[in-house]
């Protein structure tokens, strides 16, 4: 029996259990032994000229190795102007740049709160703190573009050679031809709120410069890609450079890549000659990483009196904070997933990218489909409240049938396989549905304090967008029958250590045990693209798979001559995990042995898939709360899931996926916001602020399992890793305005904390039908 | 000044600058990194370590606080059988980790947790874990791990 | 993230925690669990030049009856306190209370002279001294003295203590309806500081969060006392207050949440006792 699909436990744990993971702030190397520290000077003010500065003091402080401002980058080589009469296009150049380039460190001006302004290295970080306050930099404050509206003037422009604050616009512009047969349209302009992901340990990163070279460890999700950043920044050829990825304490889409303050270190340690680490503050960390969503979002959805919907436009303003680093990317994929799981013949989606002076934007779990997800969602609730239907009719009245996959979505999408009606009844099922709306109506009939809300959520997302870039494994079994795989993925708490052992073990019975998964290491891995997009299991673990198969083809030819038979009488023994003559154990042979016999270099397989396409993960989310009508709290008390990602390789990882999918959607819904005031200072820059969610304010989660197989991919799986998150937020806040629509409310803005809550419920009843 | 930590049943002494953090006592002196700083808030609960055997938040205790004092970290916490403690045993059988940050402060208001409520109610394990932040899991494991490890570490307390 | 730099000194008894402050003068602060002081410290909104060490007062670490009052040692940890089977009987209020702060890891460490002395009206203990008419014991350089809860906190982290005075003692009378207690807390997540709290004992109603110290909403009581039921008497709770607008609620919404809590809390101690 294969023991994929089996529960087995990991293979990291123990080491992170007992040792703890060597994260960069852990790396006690020799090459790090007298690495100094960076501590950077940041912006306090989200908008202003920078008119001064003054580093005496802080050079003559305790400690104090050398102060590093954009006065010493004249190792560097600017980047080249854009070319006349280039476009930016939607997705492309990533960075932006050109007018809205975004520099290493802030010339003459600074556009954000956290911007970094100076560098100071020190021996040690308490002596870096002390010293970065002491540099002094005048500041000539500029009004502050704070929000959608700010964005949209044209009296303070964040770029002086542009014309405006929007770099980006696209799409269909608005026809409400569209809308024509419709015996009912909602409309309504909603905000998927600014996140901060908040990975555990922040960003991090250490580099030495020695004979040309630099060798640089960072917390990262890609190491080739950082290399590849790196080589162009530092304007380096990246063979001289090797990236390893030391334990990565979560990333979350934040740390693709290496940003400007990471790249500044490697930067710094070639200008000073000293081998240097930096380690974020949360603090720090809060303003300097990237946020996450942060969209405003008009939705209109048309459709019949019975339910069934006809046209659906989304036009969205993408605030990107303040340099368009991901230029048009996030909405592009919030338009593409638009429709969700619904068969809506038209649709328009139009989108915006804006600059404001705050943090910039970039992924964070999801990635603009959550933001498609919300979106749609909120409408079929919206059209669902109109017409008087129950929202899971309507839902089963509009998602795809089982029978038209593939299915071509308005918006140039093509779904692959989806089972979405199934999905959603067994959430009700499982939800016991029909006995949760016959509680609300006892509550409400009673008139209870606390009321239940029922939410629905049903979603289809897109993984492995960039299918395309592909992946790689490297396999190679030794003379002494264990096998070792080097991976261009890149586990930041995937556990991909252990699923890919158990590729190997499934297709050449080596037990899992015996198989060492490397990553993250460009001198090792000089081939790969990393983890983000849920692309890992589908493009790296294939590529692992099928470097086993090659393996196993080049055993059988080993093994025949060492057994002297023809290929074709052998078999593989599953059991024993040794090459025997078919039938006949007694002339088994092992893995030690035939990898001998092949040479010196064992048996290896270097495959590079670039896999069929992208796949679309599918599910349905039942939230049920519980809201105090007397104060507007909210309490999640149950969150049934179908999260379908195809075949299912390791269910104990699939699972810790989907739980902690839930919880950071269940966040976004009910807790988390970035908030600035409008001067653009950020207002939830600690952690006693910033509202993250704990093991109290959530249940255990009940997961329901659904695997539909992709036809992508030889093994049939999707990607996991953020299908949790796009279901869980429309869910949960479905479920706080289903939770007192009853008294009128027809929508409330996330996160749905107690005062918005209390908020709509306040006007609701005083006034009739509004939301807050 | 000089302050002297006993860490995981070893004296550790060192003369550290008056403000030095007992986290930072514990992983740059006592070169034991396993415990984390994750915020500087307060909030996060990464560094939790037991100080005179009550979980604490090493990150604000000064490591002058905790002179002549005994420190645990989740090194310490195997009692040299070379098995796991039922904690970090039941952490590993219930998948209570993935990036592994937040584990060891976890695992040691866990242990905290068990040690004064030897047999807590899920929703007394969601309550004491409400000061370790975890962005990984969404705690569901997490907290199966703890209920799972309860009767084994009252066994083994016992014995 | 670090504190900026200071000096550090332990005292190993009160006197000598006397001692040394009186030589620092202004420069110095007492650290007992350091969970109101060290935080503030870290982000540098603190910058004391000299901490004085008085974790180590065994001496101010005790919950005891005397003479028709209980008293409690300012050095008693919240977790001390929330395990008090002598304070379960005999003021379940403040053991419960204490029990509420934080999380685990900070009740191992919080004090509740520490948490008096910050003097931060969005904690917990504060309301709840105020609310049992507590008397607050402090020595300092001229000798001791007995300072009534009421005339204790002034402001925002500014209290009826002077410089070089320490928190020695807290005595609280003994309710004589000990059962007739209640506190309600509200907040957004289990974690987070009171949007707005109410504690209760017998006839006496704190406010957590409404205002820059913590007040008794005295209209409250005055309605209580002339027979008023909850309903009626809660309708007073934001009374006299003046509550600040944060992130977390306008003022608007803390008067109304005062008004909500204080009749549940109200309710509660009716049906407790």
């Amino acid at each position: 029996m294969s023991i994929l699909g089996t529960r087995v436990v990991r293979t990291e744990d123990p080491r992170l259990l007992t040792a703890g993971g060597t994260y960069v702030d852990d790396l006690r190397l020799p090459e790090l032994t007298d690495a100094a520290r960076v501590t950077f000077v940041r912006s306090p003010v989200a908008h202003a000229k920078i008119t001064g500065m003054d580093t005496d003091a802080a050079r003559q402080a305790p400690g104090v190795l050398a102060v590093l401002t954009v006065q010493d980058m004249d190792d560097l080589v600017p980047p080249p102007p854009p070319e006349p009469g280039s476009e930016v296009s939607e997705g492309a150049p990533m960075p932006i740049g050109g007018v809205w380039s975004e520099p290493l460190l802030a010339v003459d001006r600074v556009r954000y709160v956290g911007e970094a302004v100076a560098m100071v290295i020190t021996s040690d970080s308490y002596q870096g703190e002390d010293a970065a306050e002491l540099v002094s930099v005048d500041y000539e404050p500029l009004p502050a573009v704070i929000g959608i509206a700010g964005a949209l003037q044209t009296e303070t422009l964040l770029f002086d050679a542009t014309e405006s604050n929007v770099p980006v616009t696209s799409g269909d512009d608005a026809d409400d031809a569209i809308f024509e047969g419709c015996d009912v349209v909602v409309e309504r302009t909603i905000v998927n709120q600014r996140l901060a992901p908040m990975p555990m340990e922040g960003r991090a990163a250490a580099a030495r410069f020695a004979d040309g070279k630099l060798t640089y460890w960072v917390s990262t999700q890609n190491a080739q890609i950082s290399r590849f950043i790196l080589a162009g920044a530092l304007g380096m050829d990246p063979a001289a450079i090797r990236v390893i990825t030391p334990d990565v304490g979560g990333g979350f889409g934040a740390k693709v890549g290496v940003d400007r303050d990471a790249i500044l270190v490697a930067w710094a340690a070639r200008k000073t000659g000293r081998a240097l680490r930096w380690v974020e503050t949360r603090s720090e960390n809060l303003v300097g990483m990237t946020h996450g969503r942060a969209q405003e979002q008009t939705i209109k959805l048309g459709g019949t009196r019975d339910g069934r919907v006809l046209a659906y436009r989304l036009d969205v303003v993408q605030d990107t904070g303040a340099y368009p680093r991901m230029s048009g990317f996030l909405p592009f994929l919030t338009k593409l997933m638009a429709v969700g799981p619904y068969d809506i013949p038209r649709v328009q989606t139009h989108s915006r990218v804006v600059v404001t002076n705050t943090t910039p934007i970039a992924a964070y779990r999801g990635a603009g489909r959550p933001e498609a997800t919300a979106a749609i969602e909120r409408a079929i609730d919206l059209f669902a409240a109109e017409i008087g239907v129950d929202p899971a009719e309507v839902r089963r009245k509009n998602l795809i049938p089982p029978d038209k996959f593939p299915y071509a979505t308005a918006t140039g999408a093509t779904y692959d396989t989806g089972d979405y009606v199934t999905a959603l009844d067994k959430v009700l099922d499982a939800a016991g549905y029909g006995e949760l709306r016959a509680e609300q109506r006892r509550r409400r009939e009673r008139g209870d304090v606390l009321q239940l809300g029922i939410g629905l959520a049903s979603y289809v997302e897109i993984t492995a967008a960039d299918a395309a870039a592909g992946e790689t494994a490297r396999l190679a079994v030794h003379g002494d029958g264990t096998a070792t795989v080097y991976t261009g993925s890149s586990a930041h708490g995937q556990g991909h250590h252990t699923a890919w052992a158990m590729l190997v073990e499934s297709e050449l019975a080596i037990p899992m045990g015996n198989v060492t998964v490397i990553h993250g290491d460009t001198d090792l891995i000089p081939e790969g693209v990393g983890t983000y997009a849920s692309r890992s299991l589908q493009l790296g673990g294939v590529a692992v798979h099928k470097a086993a198969i090659e393996v196993k083809e080049q055993a059988r030819q080993v093994a025949a001559d060492l057994l002297e038979a023809a290929e074709a009488d052998l078999e593989l023994n599953a059991d024993s995990g040794t090459w025997q003559v078919r039938g006949d154990p007694g002339t088994g042979r092992s893995w030690a042995d035939v990898a001998t016999h092949a040479g010196a270099d064992g048996l290896v397989a270097y495959v590079q898939y670039a896999g069929g396409g992208a796949t679309f993960p599918f599910g349905s989310h039942v939230a049920v709360v519980e809201v105090d009508t007397e104060t507007g709290k909210v309490r999640l008390i149950r969150h049934v899931t179908a999260d379908d990602a195809g075949t299912v390789v390791s269910p104990v990882l699939a699972e810790g996926q989907r739980h902690g999918g839930i919880a950071q959607g269940v966040a976004q819904a009910l807790l988390e916001e970035m908030l600035y005031d409008p001067d653009g200072n950020p207002l939830t820059a600690t952690l006693a602020d910033y509202a993250a969610i704990t093991a109290a304010e959530l249940p255990s989660f009940e997961l329901v399992q659904s695997e539909t197989p992709t036809d992508i991919n030889p093994l049939g799986v999707k990607g996991i890793g953020e299908a949790g998150t796009i279901g869980a937020t429309p869910a949960t806040q479905n479920a706080v305005i289903d939770a007192v629509s009853h008294l009128g409310v027809r929508h409330i803005e996330m996160p749905t904390t107690p005062s918005r809550v209390w908020a709509a419920i306040s006007e609701a009843t005083h006034n009739g039908e509004v939301s807050e | 000044m000089k302050v002297t930590v006993t860490v995981n049943g070893k004296q550790v002494a060192a003369e550290v600058a008056d403000r030095t953090l007992l986290v930072h006592f514990v992983r740059e002196v006592a070169n034991l990194t396993a415990t984390n700083v994750g915020c500087d808030t307060t909030s996060c609960g990464a560094c939790t370590v037991l100080l005179d055997g009550k979980s604490v938040k090493s990150c604000t205790v000064l490591a002058a606080q905790a002179d002549g004092c005994e420190v645990t970290t989740v090194e310490g916490l195997a009692d040299g059988s070379g098995e796991l403690h039922p904690v970090q045993a039941a952490f590993h059988a219930e998948h209570g980790l993935q990036c592994g940050f937040c584990t060891p402060g976890m695992v040691m208001a866990a242990v905290s947790l068990l040690a004064e409520n030897s047999s807590p109610t899920e929703e007394e394990v969601r309550s004491a874990l409400e000061g370790n932040l975890c962005r990984c899991t969404g705690y569901h494991n997490i907290v199966r791990a703890v209920l799972a490890a309860a009767p084994a570490v009252s066994e083994k307390r016992s014995a | 993230m670090i504190p900026a730099p200071f000096t550090y000194k332990r005292a190993l008894s009160v006197d000598e925690a006397l001692d040394l402050a009186a030589q620092d003068g202004d420069d110095a602060k007492f650290l007992a669990g350091g969970h109101s002081l060290l935080p503030l410290m870290k982000l540098r909104l603190a910058v004391p030049e000299v901490l004085i060490d008085i974790g180590r007062l065994g001496e101010l670490r005790y919950i005891r009856e005397e003479d028709g009052h209980i008293a409690v040692g300012a050095l008693t940890s919240h977790d001390e306190l929330s395990r008090s089977g002598l304070l379960a009987s005999e003021v379940p209020l403040l053991a419960h209370a204490a029990g509420q702060v934080g999380d685990p890891q900070v009740r191992h460490r919080g004090t509740i002279g520490g948490s008096l002395a910050h003097s931060d009206p969005a904690a917990d203990l504060p309301a709840v001294v105020l609310a049992l008419d507590a008397t607050l014991v402090a020595r300092g350089p001229s000798g001791s003295r007995e300072i009534p809860a009421a005339d204790f906190f002034h402001s925002l982290f500014e209290t009826e203590l002077e410089p070089g005075e320490l928190l020695t003692e807290i005595r609280i009378p003994k309710p004589q309806t000990p059962r007739r207690w209640a506190f309600q807390k509200f907040t957004k997540r289990a974690i987070d500081y009171a949007i707005v709290g109410v504690a209760v004992q017998g006839g006496s109603v704190a406010l957590v969060n409404m205002d820059q110290t913590p007040v008794r909403a005295t209209a409250v009581e005055r309605a209580l006392a002339e027979g008023a039921g909850p309903c009626e008497a809660a309708i007073h709770a934001a009374e006299g207050t003046s509550p600040s607008a944060d992130i977390n609620a306008d003022r608007g919404y803390r008067e109304h949440l005062a008004r909500v809590l204080v009749r549940r809390a109200l309710e509660e101690s009716l049906a407790r006792g």
